[in-house]
């Protein structure tokens, strides 16, 4: 099959088809209604469920069930909806049950705008819903990598027993490009009958396999987070993805940047070599884990007088920067927020501004 | 070598329709090729734009402050991207809804009466098609052929429309040699 030319919100819900992901909960909204549109038409004729629930917080107890049962199952969503399933997610984390969720960004706080932002970097990595729990999270910068990430997200839910968010913004949703897509995933939740409620029956088993997210005794409680920890540790050391821009110079300065901000960044880079200014940059593709070790090597090379983390957000993977850093070079922000891109032009004054305080 | 190119006018008028059969047709001649719908709280009859990007290499920024090309629907579409364009870029200036030029010396400026020549072949829903036409004649941002059998595809499956819409890229093909 070649290249088709197609909007990312619908090629994200024809990838998680190709993933073998035949179970779709959803609530409508702005910038990503089409993957609910795209899917209501395609899922009937593969003999999936597409189901439009009555609130966003239905839609994550529905997940919950699905995934508890043993099913592949995701959906879609933009901002104030995740807000509202991430009690849910909470209840999915510690449940370790599998499950997808795609968080393609609006314009926040509150009801916001819904235009194209990066502001939910600290919901996807550092909660959203309550107590010690995390999420896999990527983040692609173009239609082709929303279609492999989402193809990935399954096997790496179903490896780990955790949810994995996808996060786009409102242009990845919106804009078209053309994407080839990988063959179908011939794959089944392979270890879902050690844990998911299939039935003892059909596992022909004396057993009973409890998901719950409920546990009174502390003891039993403080067990669990331990095991979670665990698990989020070899996550760290197992799963970081990133990718490297113009960082086989000498470069002075170091981007980091990620989803379209990245490619904002990467005409902005090529346009300051044109004018003898080396900046390199490294695009984490997971957010969590985060390419921690990878972007303190990089910061550790001698040209590099400092780095800048460039976000379609007022400064929230910044800290991110700073602690993989460890105080070794200078960190700076720079983005806008609210629906509103940086150009290359911007990007360029910001980033000669700042390495000019900072290093001239 | 990267290109891009703005379509604009009013909500209605198949501003984002010609922006995909220009990707769908740059994209078969196998270069790289975004298109940005704008998706803004707009409003029916508003104003409507989109913006293709065409590249050898993989596109960077999607967010692009100067197009290299304006095909131009409508006045407000005119006044408020004209000036952005980059010098020895062509603007298209629909001319039976616009009755003004760009005011730049530094750029190619083409002015088809698209509206009407539609109405004349039947229906002013085509006005798209003979804009999109004699944009790519003028232009050579594609092969010409290239774009009609795309214009072909998008309405295969509406002969009435396609007949029609045939004629619409011959006549704007014409009104932009002239």
């Amino acid at each position: 099959m070649g290249k088709i030319l197609m909007k990312g919100n619908e090629a994200i819900g024809e990838a998680a088809i190709r993933a073998g992901c035949l179970n779709y909960f959803a609530y409508p909204i702005t910038p990503q209604s089409e993957v609910a549109e795209y899917l209501s038409k395609r899922l009937p004729e593969v003999d999936g469920v597409f189901l439009q629930a009555e609130s966003e917080v239905a839609v994550a107890y529905m997940i919950f069930g699905a995934s508890g049962a043993g099913e592949r199952v995701f959906t879609t969503s933009s901002s104030p909806g995740i807000s509202l399933m991430c009690e849910g997610l909470s209840y999915v984390a510690c449940a370790e049950c599998p499950a997808v969720y795609v968080n393609i960004i609006r314009g926040g706080p509150g009801l916001g705008g819904i235009l194209p932002s990066q502001a939910d970097y600290f919901q996807a990595t550092k909660g959203g819903g309550h107590g010690d729990y995390r999420l896999i999270v990527m983040a692609p910068d173009t239609v082709q990598e929303a279609v492999e990430m989402v193809m990935r997200a399954f096997p790496l839910a179903e490896k780990y027993r955790n949810p994995v968010m996808i996060l786009g913004d409102g242009l990845i949703g919106q804009m078209m490009e053309p994407v080839e897509f990988p063959d179908h995933l011939k794959t089944e939740p392979s270890n879902k009958n050690d844990w998911a409620t299939t039935g003892m029956d059909t596992r022909k088993s004396k057993t009973k396999n409890i998901v719950k997210s409920l546990f009174l005794d502390p003891a039993e409680l403080y067990k669990k987070n331990i095991i979670l920890k665990e698990k989020y540790d070899i996550i760290k050391e197992e799963e970081v993805m990133y990718d490297t821009y113009n960082m086989d110079v000498d470069y002075k300065m170091l981007i980091v940047s990620y989803g379209t901000m990245s490619r904002v960044c990467s005409t902005a880079i090529d346009l300051m070599k044109a004018d003898g200014f080396e900046v390199g940059m490294l695009r984490p593709q997971t957010l969590f884990p985060f390419p921690e070790k990878e972007i303190f090597a990089a910061a550790q090379k001698e040209s590099v007088k400092m780095l800048a983390s460039i976000e379609m957000s007022m400064g929230q993977m910044v800290e991110d920067v700073e602690r993989s850093v460890k105080g070794t070079r200078p960190v700076e922000w720079y983005g806008k927020a609210g629906g509103e891109v940086p150009t290359p032009e911007e990007v360029i004054e910001a980033v000669t501004s700042m390495y000019n305080k900072e290093c001239a | 070598m990267q290109k891009e190119v703005m379509f604009a006018g009013f909500g209605g008028q198949g501003i984002l329709s010609i922006g995909k059969i220009l990707a769908h047709a740059a994209m078969e001649e196998g270069k790289e090729v975004i298109w940005i719908p704008s998706y803004g709280p707009e409003m029916r009859g508003g104003t409507a734009y989109c913006m293709v990007v065409i590249s050898d290499r993989k596109i960077g920024s999607p967010i692009i402050k100067r197009p290299q090309h304006l095909v131009a629907m409508n006045r407000p579409s005119l006044d408020k991207f004209a000036p952005e364009v980059k010098p020895e870029g062509v603007i298209l200036i629909n001319t039976s809804l616009i009755p003004v030029d760009a005011g730049r010396s530094d750029i190619d400026e083409v002015k088809v009466p698209a509206s009407d020549i539609a109405n004349s072949l039947g229906s002013m829903r085509s006005a798209n098609i003979v804009a999109l036409s004699a944009f790519t004649a003028r232009s050579g941002i594609v092969e010409f052929d290239t774009m009609k059998q795309c214009v072909k595809n998008e309405f295969m499956k509406k002969p009435k429309v396609l007949e029609l819409n045939m004629l619409a890229v011959e006549e704007g093909k014409n009104a932009a040699v002239n």
